[in-house]
């Protein structure tokens, strides 16, 4: 079994901080439909639409009847463990650091043999001279494949156990592909909203070990806040992103010690464009939901690359909350969408950057969430509870985009579909 | 998966001739092209066929990339009437011996230099790795970057678990090899082993420990393939073709690897050179890993599927033994010189026949067989072959 992970040592400033070198990431275009399934913490495998037999490496042929028509498919990933090794010898700067390094070659029952990464708690396939001691049932090893995004960003497959084991989340191999939040420090960027504290609570319950929680407006006595400054772990400090001092002032301060940015801080108006006059409102929210990613990205980044390869709690992850209008505007929220939408894209660039540094970038597409600028919209609605678990679940499996809630799922699966279409459905 | 039932033709009136070996270098600054134009200068030299009356030419190469057989044409200066490029690693030899075998019988060339070389510069193989298939670079490389290691590990572990091999059953193919190799005087290793330091040596991708490795380096292997009245002609020592076979994506089905496309098409080597495998003389396995030998021993023919393990303990495998396997040393021994590799065992088998090899020859060695493997595309190696030469009659 996994043995839980102890905290860290506090670090001696007098050593170098170890740099970071990524896995291969090389992927032909083909594979990296995997990557996408991933993403969203999907395994997928290309299945004919001819003849049904399961593809793998991916391929863009059927090996068995040669149709062109290969969808990517979401899999059990049940198998039988064939064979496994211990590499002490890598070719590779980043195993060559983390050896030795298990792998596994698995048998799934869905046809194709997969190379793995294998988890410490599946157990060796028994020698010759054991397995035939053994009942015919318990020959094989049972496991369980499953996609994840290494630290390059790119999908790979696990050997997990068949059964779930308590602390499996603190295998090594698994930490190397995950942002779990345990005996991380954290920055959420506005504690004054009910999402900012659910993530709060949320991150304390995981096990971070400091949430700086941003707060703009320190006069201004909110709801809840007490309750999450009474937490041991939290601390307030002030943070408007509006300001671009205040950013910077903040990132001198801890910007060498964040290993996880949760830019939750956004400013939410109900109009289109002809409900208002003038200019000042759409500026005040792309002051936020934009320009406030741009300069908190610019002051926090380079000191989170730095660190992404800094022992176990190194710098791992940044998570942002935008909407799932970025992707399709919804004109009774036109300005928030449209503000949102060049969030998105400035936090596809952001994701570009980072990636060298191996520190993947969440983004979050929620449904209305329930909260007062969506007083009028019909449920179902996001809980801030449930966004924030879905969040901290995103970082302790690696998944890079997050569409929590039932509206958000139905969108995205529309815009998939035909993004023509949704947009002239969403203007009504 | 059954062979062919049309009847093959034969390759009679082949001859095979003139082995010549480009030393071998650990590291060299030298590029492909440097290789593959000493080894055609030696072939020339040895030969005393001049450059202009070679008019067919196989490259096997992967170091030579971006160029292929084309782009040595013009560095070389040759204008051969027939061409063929062969970047098939472990395989390459016994594909272009029988494609040079089919050209000369069909008249489409009369003397045709098959040559492969690599070179090995001290970042080369770590380059070569990540790139050396679309498969490997999607679904194998990123696991663990340990290159072919880490495939045969699987495939050792699996082999051990399915039929009882012992790490030390591997050892005796390895200390054997070094042991023709210390009579080798282009091999890259000097030193004797013994099973003791085979089993204490340092894992590298657990079974697989140091002595299952081959080093790679850089050098070239070529041969001269004519008709054999031509040979007879001009005097040169040469070998005949008895029988040869290839198969490609053998097995696909099987989870691991644990037989070879041998199997499928070793019926029809033995029927075409008119022989069992108890009169072979002497083999020239392919051996990137030890496994992979008692493989062939068991899908050539030699004993049954799983008798691998007790079969390398009942025979003697050096080149005096009752069994002689990679008398050279083979490339766990004298390096892997990339496609070089593949090429290994062909010219030690024509130096065994003609009485080339020295103090490692194989005593009243009559027929030699010798096994090619390739490319590890993925998970498993997907090309197979073999060739049975005989010697000449003198």
């Amino acid at each position: 079994m996994t043995m839980p992970l102890m905290k860290p040592r506090r670090k001696n400033p007098v050593l170098r901080t170890r740099q970071m070198n990524l896995p291969p990431f090389a992927r032909g275009r083909t594979a990296l439909g995997m990557t996408a399934a991933a993403a969203e913490g999907v395994f997928a495998l290309q299945v004919c639409q001819r003849c049904h037999a399961v593809q793998y490496p991916p391929r863009d042929a059927c090996h068995a009847c040669l149709s062109p028509d290969l969808h990517w498919t979401p899999q059990d990933g049940a198998g039988e463990l064939l064979s496994e090794t211990v590499l002490h010898h890598s070719n590779d700067p980043f195993y060559r650091e983390r050896l030795p390094w298990r792998l596994g070659l698995v048998r799934l029952d869905a046809g194709p043999t997969v190379i793995v990464h294998l988890h410490g708690d599946v157990p060796s396939p028994a020698p010759f001279h054991a397995l035939h001691a053994l009942p015919p049932e318990r020959r094989q090893v049972r496991v369980h494949v499953g996609a994840r995004l290494d630290r390059a960003g790119a999908a790979v497959l696990i050997g997990f156990p068949a059964e779930e084991s308590e602390h499996m989340a603190d295998d090594k191999m698994l930490r190397e592909m995950t942002s779990d939040p345990k005996f991380r420090k954290i920055l959420v960027t506005d504690g004054k909203t009910e999402v900012g504290q659910a993530l709060v609570q949320a991150f304390v319950k995981a096990g971070a070990e400091i949430v700086w929680v941003g707060h703009a407006e320190p006069w201004k006595k909110l709801p809840g806040l007490d309750d999450i400054t009474a937490l041991p772990q939290v601390t307030l400090v002030p943070l408007d992103l509006t300001n671009g001092r205040s950013v910077t002032e903040l990132a001198g301060e801890i910007g060498g010690k964040v290993d996880i940015v949760v830019n939750n801080a956004e400013v939410h108006r109900t109009y289109g464009i002809a409900a208002r006059r003038g200019t000042d409102v759409a500026k005040a929210e792309m002051d936020i939901n934009y320009f406030g990613l741009l300069r908190l990205a610019q002051e926090f980044g380079p000191a989170l690359k730095a660190r992404s390869a800094d022992g176990t709690t190194h710098a791992a992850a940044w998570v942002n909350l935008l909407s799932i209008y970025a992707l399709s505007n919804y004109p009774p929220h036109g300005t928030f969408s449209a503000s949102k939408a060049a969030a998105h894209s400035l936090a596809q660039c952001l994701r570009a950057e980072m990636r060298p540094s191996g520190i993947r970038v969440i983004n979050v597409f929620p449904g209305p969430i329930e909260d007062e600028w969506n007083q009028n919209l019909p449920p179902p609605k996001v809980l801030p509870a449930t966004l924030a678990s879905a969040i901290v679940r995103a970082l302790k499996q690696g998944i890079e985009d997050v569409y929590p809630g039932d509206v958000a799922q139905e969108w995205v699966e529309r815009w998939r579909e035909n993004p023509k279409v949704l947009e002239r459905e969403l203007a009504g | 998966m059954t062979a062919g039932a049309r009847t093959r033709s034969s390759y009679e009136g082949v001859a095979v001739a003139v082995p010549v070996t480009v030393p071998y270098r650990r590291y060299s600054t030298h590029g492909a092209h440097w290789w593959i134009g000493r080894a055609v200068d030696l072939l020339v030299e040895r030969s005393g066929i001049a450059k202009d009356e070679i008019d067919g030419l196989t490259v096997s190469s992967f170091s030579l990339v971006p160029d292929t057989a084309v782009g040595v044409t013009q560095h070389l200066g040759l204008s051969p009437r027939w061409l063929d490029h062969i970047p098939t690693g472990g395989a390459s030899g016994v594909m272009a011996l029988r494609r040079a075998a089919r050209a000369v019988q069909a008249g489409d060339a009369d003397v045709v230099a098959c040559v492969a070389a690599d070179a090995n510069h001290v970042e080369s193989f770590r380059q070569m790795l990540g790139g050396f298939s679309h498969f490997a670079r999607d679904a194998s490389y990123p696991y663990g970057s340990g290159g072919p290691n880490s495939i045969f590990a699987f495939i050792t572990a699996a082999y051990m678990r399915a039929f009882g091999a012992e790490r030390a059953d591997f050892g005796r193919i390895c200390v054997a090899q070094r042991a023709n190799a210390l009579k080798n005087p282009n091999a890259l290793f000097k030193v004797p082993i013994s099973l003791e330091q085979y089993l204490d040596a340092r894992p590298i991708a657990e079974p697989i420990h140091l002595f299952d490795c081959v080093m790679p380096c850089a050098g070239g292997e070529a041969f001269l393939v004519m008709r054999e009245e031509r040979a007879k002609d001009l005097g040169l020592p040469h070998v005949l073709v008895r029988g040869a076979i290839e198969r490609h994506n053998a097995f696909a089905d099987d989870p691991v690897l644990l037989r070879g496309g041998w199997r499928v098409d070793r019926d029809d080597l033995y029927a075409q050179a008119g022989c069992g495998p108890e009169a072979i003389d002497f083999v020239q396995t392919y051996d990137d890993y030890p496994v992979v030998v008692m493989l062939q021993f068991e899908d050539l023919g030699f004993c049954e599927k799983g008798e691998g393990p007790a079969f390398v303990r009942a025979k003697t495998l050096t080149h005096d033994g009752d069994f002689p396997n990679n008398t050279s040393g083979g490339q766990l021994s004298a390096g892997q010189a990339g496609c070089a590799g593949g090429f290994l065992g062909m010219t030690e088998a024509i130096r065994q026949l003609t009485g080339e090899a020295a103090e490692r020859g194989v005593a009243g060695a009559e027929l030699g067989l010798v096994s090619g493997f390739g490319m590890v595309t993925y998970d498993r190696c997907l090309c197979t072959g073999a060739v049975i030469l005989s010697k000449a009659a003198s």
